[in-house]
C-alpha cells in the first residue's frame, strides 16, 4: 500500500517558504480529514471506551441511577448462563463450517466463471452476484419457505428424486412404501436449523466470488504455460500457481467473512425471532446480546458480550496478519 | 512439396475436427455452468412462482408446486344462497369400476362409512352420493388443478405490510428518505476524507490511514450500546436521525475505495488548477470529482443498498414508531404476522415488493457496482 509521494513544491525559493507551504497543505489536509476525525471520536473511540467501562457494571437504563461496579461478574456470568453458552457454540459452529464452505464455494464459482470456454460470462456473473443485492430480510423469507419441509421446492425436489429412486431400486433394497420422505424440515427441525443457515448463507457469496474472479484474472498466463511445460497437471497448476497467486485475495475474503460472521444477526432473527426458534437453535451470539441489552435491559451483560466479540475478532485478525507472511504471497514483493 | 500436396485435405479435416470438438466442449462447459446457475437462483424462481399463486392453493396439501388454482364451481341449492364448491376427481363414481372417474363438486363431506354428497357441474340439480363403500374415502380425493395466476397477493402485501396504516407505500417512502439522506452524507464525507488522504501531505498519514482501515474490524456491537444510550439521551430514538447522521462522518470502505481511485488520477490537472490559483476545495469540485464519477457512483450505490438492507439499527431505534419503519423492519413484521396465518404466497409477494427497486437498480448499474466491489477487495 504505497502512498504516492507528493510532487515537489513548485517554488524552489528559501526553505522557510517551503515550510509554510507544506504546513498550509497539512492544514488543508486535516480540514478534509476532519469529518472522519469527528466520526472516529464520536462513533468509535468514545463508545468503545464507554462500553468497556460499562462491561464492569450492572448498568440498567430502567434504573440508571443505581448503577454500580460489579468487577468481572458479567464476564463470569456469560460462561455460566446456558442460553449464552449455547449461543457461543452456535456462532462457533456457523463460523467453523460456514466460513470455509462459503470461501471455497466462492472460489469454485470464480474458477468456473473464469473458464475460457464459457459462453455468456457476464450474464452468469451477474446472476451469481444478484442474490447479494436482495435485501437480507427478503432473501431470508424466500429461503424460509423454499426450505419448508412440506410445501418448499427443495422438499418437493428431494422427495421426487426419492420416489423415482425407490420405484427403480426399491425392490432390490427391500424398501416398501410407505417410507419416510428424506427431505429435512430445516427450520422446523432443531438438528437441521444450523445447516439450514449455512446453506442459506451460500446465497451471499457473490462479493467473495467477484473478488476471487478479479484475483484469478490477474494471474499471468505465462505462469500456467511454464507449469505445463514442467509437466504439471490441472490440480498441480491449481496448487502451485493459482493458490499462491490468489492468496492475497483469499486473505482479504477470509478476514471479511470472519468479520461478517461476528456481525451475523438479521437472517437468524427473521427465522427464529428473539427466542431462536426452533428450540433455540438459531439463537446466535448477536441475538443473545440483543436480548440481554434490549429485551431484558441488562446493558452490562450486553457490553461484556460485545467486548468479548471485539477481543475475539481482534485476536483472530492479529493471528491472521501475523501468520500472513507464511501463507500470503505478494507477487510484487511489496508490503 | 509432395508432403504439402498430400496433406491439405487431412489438414483441413483435423482443423475442422478440432473446431467441432472445441464447440462441443464449449457447449458442455456452458451447459454445466448454466445448470449450477439455475440451481443457485432456484429460490428466487420459487418466490416468484409462489407470489403469483392464489393464496388458498398453498394451504392445500398435495397442491402442485407451480401457480395453480383448485377448480371450483358455483352452486345454488334450491331456495338458498349461492355457494362455491371445490371440484374433485371422483373414481368409481357410478359404481362401474375405478376407471370411471368424473369431476364432481363436493357438497357435504362426511366421514368415510357415511356417504358424502356431490354435484355434477353439468347437471347441478342432481345430488350424487359417494363414499359409503369399502375403499372409498372422501379425504383422499384429489383436486382438479388449473393453471392459476393472480396478482391478489401483491395487493394484500401492498396494503398490509408494516404495522402502521399506509402499508407498503409508507414503508417504501420511509426507506427511500432514510436511504437518500444517508447516501448524501456518506458520499460527501467519504469524498472529502478520501481527497484528504489521496492528495495532501500530512504527518503520520500512513498511521491515520491504518487506523481508518482497522475500524472495519470493529464489530458494530461494541459501539452499539453506548451510541444507543446517547441517542436516547438526546431524544433521537423514535426518529430517523440515528439512521442518517452517523453516516455523515465517513465510512472506511467508502474512503478506501475513493482514495484508491483518486490516487490513480493524474496530478497534472490538479497542478495546473493550482497554478491558476484554485483553492484545494475548488480543485476537488472542478478537477477531481468530474473525473471520478464511476467510483462516486459505486459508493452511492453501496450506501443506498446498505440503507435498504439495514435491519438491526431501525429495529432498535424505531422500536415503538411503526409509522417511521423502513421496509426491512416492516417486512419482518409482515412475515411474522402472516406466517401464523399460514399464507406463504402473500409473504413471498411482500418480499418481491421489497426487493424490486434494489434489483432493478442493480441490473441497470451492475457494471459500476461489481467494479466497486473489486476495487475494495483486490487493489490493496
Amino acid at each position: 500500500m504505497a502512498i504516492v509521494q507528493d510532487t515537489e513544491v513548485l517554488t524552489t525559493s528559501a526553505p522557510k517558504r517551503r515550510l509554510t507551504m507544506s504546513s498550509r497543505e497539512t492544514a488543508w489536509g486535516l480540514l478534509f480529514l476532519s469529518p472522519w476525525f469527528i466520526g472516529l471520536a464520536l462513533f468509535y473511540a468514545i463508545p468503545i471506551i464507554i462500553s468497556f467501562v460499562m462491561s464492569f457494571t450492572d448498568f440498567n437504563p430502567v434504573n440508571a441511577g443505581a448503577v454500580k461496579f460489579v468487577g468481572l461478574a458479567n464476564y463470569q456470568w456469560m460462561f455460566s448462563e446456558s442460553a449464552t453458552v449455547s449461543s457461543f457454540f452456535i456462532t462457533l459452529k456457523l463460523s467453523v463450517i460456514g466460513v470455509p464452505l462459503g470461501l471455497f464455494a466462492a472460489l469454485g464459482l470464480a474458477i468456473m466463471l473464469n473458464q475460457k470456454l464459457l459462453a455468456g460470462k457476464r450474464v452468469f456473473r451477474t446472476l451469481f452476484f444478484m442474490p447479494v443485492q436482495i435485501p437480507l430480510v427478503a432473501s431470508t423469507i424466500i429461503w424460509l419457505d423454499f426450505l419448508n419441509g412440506s410445501s418448499g421446492w427443495l422438499a418437493y425436489i428431494l422427495n421426487t428424486f426419492q420416489d423415482i429412486f425407490i420405484t427403480l431400486f426399491g425392490g432390490l433394497l427391500h424398501i416398501s412404501s410407505p417410507y419416510t420422505p428424506i427431505a429435512p424440515s430445516w427450520f422446523q427441525d432443531t438438528s437441521w436449523a444450523v445447516p439450514g443457515l449455512i446453506l442459506m448463507g451460500l446465497w451471499g457469496i457473490g462479493n467473495a466470488m467477484l473478488i476471487f474472479l478479479a484475483g484469478l484474472q490477474t494471474v499471468p498466463t505465462e505462469l500456467y504455460e511454464a507449469a505445463r511445460v514442467d509437466g504439471a497437471g490441472a490440480w498441480q497448476q491449481f496448487r502451485s500457481v493459482t493458490l499462491p497467486m490468489i492468496s492475497p485475495v483469499f486473505f482479504y475474503n477470509l478476514l471479511i467473512s470472519v468479520i461478517g460472521m461476528a456481525q451475523y444477526f438479521t437472517q437468524p432473527y427473521v427465522i427464529g425471532g428473539s427466542s431462536g426458534n426452533p428450540g433455540g437453535e438459531t439463537l446466535v451470539f448477536n441475538i443473545n446480546l440483543y436480548n440481554e441489552a434490549w429485551k431484558y435491559n441488562f446493558m452490562g451483560h450486553g457490553a461484556a458480550l460485545a467486548w468479548l466479540m471485539f477481543v475475539v475478532v481482534l485476536g483472530f485478525s492479529l493471528v491472521l496478519f501475523r501468520t500472513s507472511a507464511r501463507w500470503v504471497f505478494y507477487a510484487g514483493g511489496e508490503r | 512439396m509432395t508432403a504439402i500436396a498430400m496433406d491439405p485435405a487431412k489438414g483441413v479435416r483435423s482443423k475442422w475436427n478440432r473446431r467441432v470438438r472445441r464447440l462441443g466442449k464449449r457447449t458442455a462447459v456452458s451447459l454445466a455452468v448454466g445448470i449450477v446457475c439455475f440451481i443457485f437462483i432456484l429460490p428466487l424462481i420459487y418466490a416468484i412462482s409462489v407470489a403469483f399463486t392464489p393464496s388458498n392453493t398453498t394451504s392445500i396439501v398435495g397442491a402442485p408446486p407451480w401457480p395453480t388454482a383448485a377448480r371450483q364451481m358455483d352452486y345454488t341449492p334450491a331456495g338458498q344462497a349461492p355457494t362455491t364448491l371445490y371440484i374433485y376427481v371422483v373414481p368409481d363414481w357410478d359404481g362401474l369400476g375405478q376407471g370411471h372417474t368424473k369431476d364432481l363438486g363436493l357438497l357435504t363431506e362426511n366421514f368415510p362409512p357415511v356417504a358424502s354428497e356431490f354435484v355434477d357441474p353439468a347437471n347441478p340439480s342432481q345430488i350424487i352420493k359417494w363414499g359409503d363403500k369399502a375403499g372409498q374415502n372422501v379425504y383422499t380425493l384429489s383436486h382438479v388443478w388449473d393453471i392459476g395466476i393472480t396478482l391478489d397477493n401483491f395487493g394484500s402485501a401492498w396494503d398490509k405490510m408494516g404495522a402502521a396504516e399506509g402499508g407498503f407505500p409508507l414503508l417504501f417512502r420511509n426507506t427511500l428518505a432514510i436511504a437518500i439522506l444517508g447516501t448524501i452524507g456518506a458520499v460527501t464525507s467519504a469524498v472529502l476524507v478520501a481527497y484528504g488522504f489521496a492528495r495532501f501531505r500530512i504527518p503520520g498519514k500512513n498511521i491515520l490511514f491504518l487506523i481508518l482501515i482497522s475500524t472495519i474490524m470493529v464489530p458494530f456491537q461494541v459501539t452499539l450500546i453506548p451510541t444507543f444510550l446517547v441517542f436516547q439521551a438526546i431524544g433521537w430514538t423514535g426518529t430517523w436521525l440515528p439512521l442518517i447522521v452517523p453516516h455523515f462522518f465517513a465510512n472506511a470502505y467508502n474512503v478506501f475505495l475513493l482514495r484508491q481511485y483518486f490516487m490513480g488520477l493524474p496530478r497534472e490537472l490538479d497542478e495546473a488548477a493550482q497554478m491558476d490559483g484554485a483553492s484545494p476545495f475548488r480543485i476537488l469540485v472542478s478537477v477531481i470529482i468530474p473525473q471520478s464519477w464511476p467510483a462516486i457512483m459505486a459508493v452511492t450505490l453501496f450506501h443506498f443498498f446498505f440503507a435498504w438492507n439495514d435491519f438491526l439499527n431501525p429495529l432498535i431505534y424505531l422500536a415503538g414508531s411503526a409509522d417511521l419503519w423502513p421496509i426491512a423492519v416492516g417486512l419482518n413484521n409482515f412475515n411474522t404476522t402472516f406466517r401464523n396465518a399460514g399464507t406463504p404466497a402473500v409473504i413471498q409477494a411482500g418480499s418481491l415488493l421489497a426487493m424490486l427497486l434494489p434489483v432493478v437498480i442493480f441490473f441497470f448499474a451492475q457494471r459500476v457496482f461489481m467494479r466497486g466491489v473489486v476495487i475494495s477487495g483486490v487493489e490493496k
